[in-house]
């Protein structure tokens, strides 16, 4: 009987990941005969280190899409992280590490708070962030009198350094992004904990009846989001080297786009983490090599757009399509 | 007049809702080793009954005895860790994760050692040989325990329920119109499982609409009226048209003949 086990194939169960990844291949083939420079090493790291900024909070942003939710706040909090880190440490002559780890605890805190509204007050998480996004911009605008935060003592900007590997300079903080990807696909796709995540986001009274505590993984998930913006907002500062209010706003929309893309599905229950790195690296890519094209930050925003909606209409229809 | 011993039994059991009594003092009782089938007709009592016994929800009044001692379960939690199972009619199974995954959902195993203690890592290979050893006792006729449910047909799915419910119920498994969502085929293929889960030891209460079924499965029948239990019948002493006579009132207890009763 164990020899005549039809495990499903190689493809059936990576096809999951197949299509993105056959996209990015695309986008980059598509990048490289548009522009000389694409494939350059220097180009692609600096594609590595954009990208680590919307990456992170895509990995927050996944738990939550995985349980059927979305966050509309995610980009919003990490720009609110980002300010609380570099005003700490500079108007407030904290110890980098400890204006860090306040940074951490607002965005963790707002993850908190996005969590008892969904759990407690049983609001949809759509409304909730909606909401929570707002009091986040204002409370950014308002700590930071809409003032760029300067001066920043070197090593809160540590992790935008870089070392060379064969020539191509790649920085600290994409290490640590992919370091986070890899705990978030042990942790999701080996315990428990993870396992109940999918379960949640796959039928969530189902999940109660056997007696996981479905609230207690929802609240979980937001908070855990939330830690992962507030990484996300440590690499943002480290990036572009200053506290900027108004950071976040291309990555709110970014981040869903990317885990989209990734095969995640809106309706929950379905996807996998390695999936959101290369939609990450999808939306990263379009944004540099239309750079590269000269063409201007605006059709970028409509590319992306276009990109997030054509993402959730493939899943759409691959969802009716596989009944 | 029966040396079975009993399993799980309840007394007086009432429960109001605002002006609606949908449980006025009933009974029940359940013996080892057998499918004791619960029919009634719409408002009989017939589910709140069910959810006491399950937790799902709270008498107002009565007693709930398993294995003799008194329960009181809150949530349905509390019964499944008394060792009651309970199988829902609608499919209360995960998709788009594996079989083997929902037979442990929510008890999972983890690895041996620091891999297991410190990371919490999951022995995704010993679940899969379990699961297929159960499914192997229950003679379910699924072949890979990795496939998604999803790519089962209903009855299947059905059978991953009550499979669930059969490995790690200890002394109940209560299933709430498990074939109500099948065709006949699948509806057949559940009734056998049901019958073999009986046959392991473990004793089954069904809730049904479905008169066939329950002639073809039930050990004895718990009729449901107005809150309260009329009567238990003996499937194999009475018809299925004077069964349903029973049910609506149209034959009053008092007219049920001896020798029907069990």
């Amino acid at each position: 009987m164990a020899t005549d086990r039809a495990t499903p194939s190689f493809f059936t169960t990576h096809l999951a990941t197949l299509g993105p990844f056959i996209a990015l291949v695309a986008a980059c083939v598509f990048f490289a005969s548009q522009s000389d420079n694409f494939l350059t090493g220097t180009n692609l790291s600096l594609v590595l280190q954009q990208v680590m900024v919307v990456g992170t909070i895509a990995i927050g942003q996944t738990l939550v899409i995985l349980t059927a939710g979305i966050d509309l706040s995610c980009g919003m909090v990490m720009a609110l992280g980002g300010i609380v880190m570099t005003k700490f440490a500079v108007d407030l002559g904290w110890h980098p590490a400890l204006a860090v780890l306040a940074g951490v605890g607002v965005t963790t805190l707002f993850g908190l708070i996005n969590g008892l509204l969904v759990t407690r007050v049983k609001l949809p998480s759509f409304i909730v962030t909606l909401g929570t996004m707002n009091i986040a911009f204002a409370i950014t605008q308002l700590y930071s009198e809409s003032q760029t935060v300067t001066d920043l003592p070197p090593s809160l900007t540590a992790l935008g350094n870089t070392f060379n590997v064969a020539g191509t300079e790649v920085a600290w903080g994409t290490v640590l992004m992919v370091m986070l990807y890899l705990m978030a696909w042990f942790v999701l796709r080996e315990t428990a904990a993870g396992r109940h995540v999918y379960a949640v986001g796959n039928n969530a009274e189902a999940t109660r009846l056997v007696g996981i505590p479905t609230q207690r993984v929802l609240l979980m998930v937001y908070v855990m989001a939330g830690l992962f913006y507030g990484l996300a907002s440590m690499l943002s500062v480290a990036r572009t080297g200053v506290g900027d209010p108004n950071a976040g706003q291309t990555e709110n929309l970014d981040a869903i786009t990317a885990v989209v893309l990734g095969g995640t599905s809106l309706f929950g229950g379905r996807g996998v983490i390695v999936g959101t790195l290369i939609g990450a690296l999808i939306v990263g890519v379009f944004r540099n090599g239309l750079t590269l094209m000269g063409v201007s930050s605006i059709y970028q925003v409509l590319v992306t757009g276009m990109l997030v909606i054509l993402a959730v209409a493939t899943d759409q229809l691959s969802r009716k399509g596989g009944r | 007049m029966t040396a079975t011993p009993i399993v799980m039994q309840a007394r007086g059991l009432t429960k109001r809702y605002g002006q609606v009594t949908a449980l006025d003092g009933a009974d029940f009782e359940l013996r080892r080793g057998e499918v004791l089938a619960v029919i009634g007709d719409n408002g009989a009592g017939k589910s709140s009954l069910i959810k006491c016994l399950s937790g799902a929800t709270v008498p107002d009044e009565g007693e709930i005895l398993l294995d003799g001692a008194a329960v009181h379960f809150k949530t349905p939690i509390d019964a499944r860790r008394a060792g009651i199972e309970t199988v829902y009619q609608d499919l209360a199974v995960a998709p788009a994760m594996s079989i083997a995954e929902n037979l442990f959902l929510g008890r999972e195993i983890r690895r041996a050692g620091w891999m297991g203690s410190v990371f919490r890592m999951l022995d995704k290979k010993r679940m899969l040989q379990e699961s297929m050893a159960r499914m192997q006792d229950l003679k379910v006729g699924i072949r890979s325990m990795t496939q998604p449910v999803e790519t089962l047909s209903g009855g299947q799915r059905q059978c991953v329920a009550v499979a669930r419910a059969a490995a790690f119920a200890q002394h109940v498994v209560i299933m709430d119109e498990p074939t109500a969502a099948l065709g006949v085929k699948e509806g057949n293929m559940v009734l056998d499982l049901i019958r073999r889960v009986r046959d392991q030891g473990l004793p089954v209460v069904l809730i049904s609409h479905n008169m066939p079924h329950v002639f073809d499965v039930a050990d004895r029948i718990h009729v449901a009226r107005l809150g309260r239990r009329v009567a238990v019948l003996n499937p194999k002493r009475i018809s299925m048209s004077d069964t349903v006579a029973v049910m609506t009132g149209a034959m009053p207890a008092d007219q049920i003949p001896q020798e029907v009763l069990a």
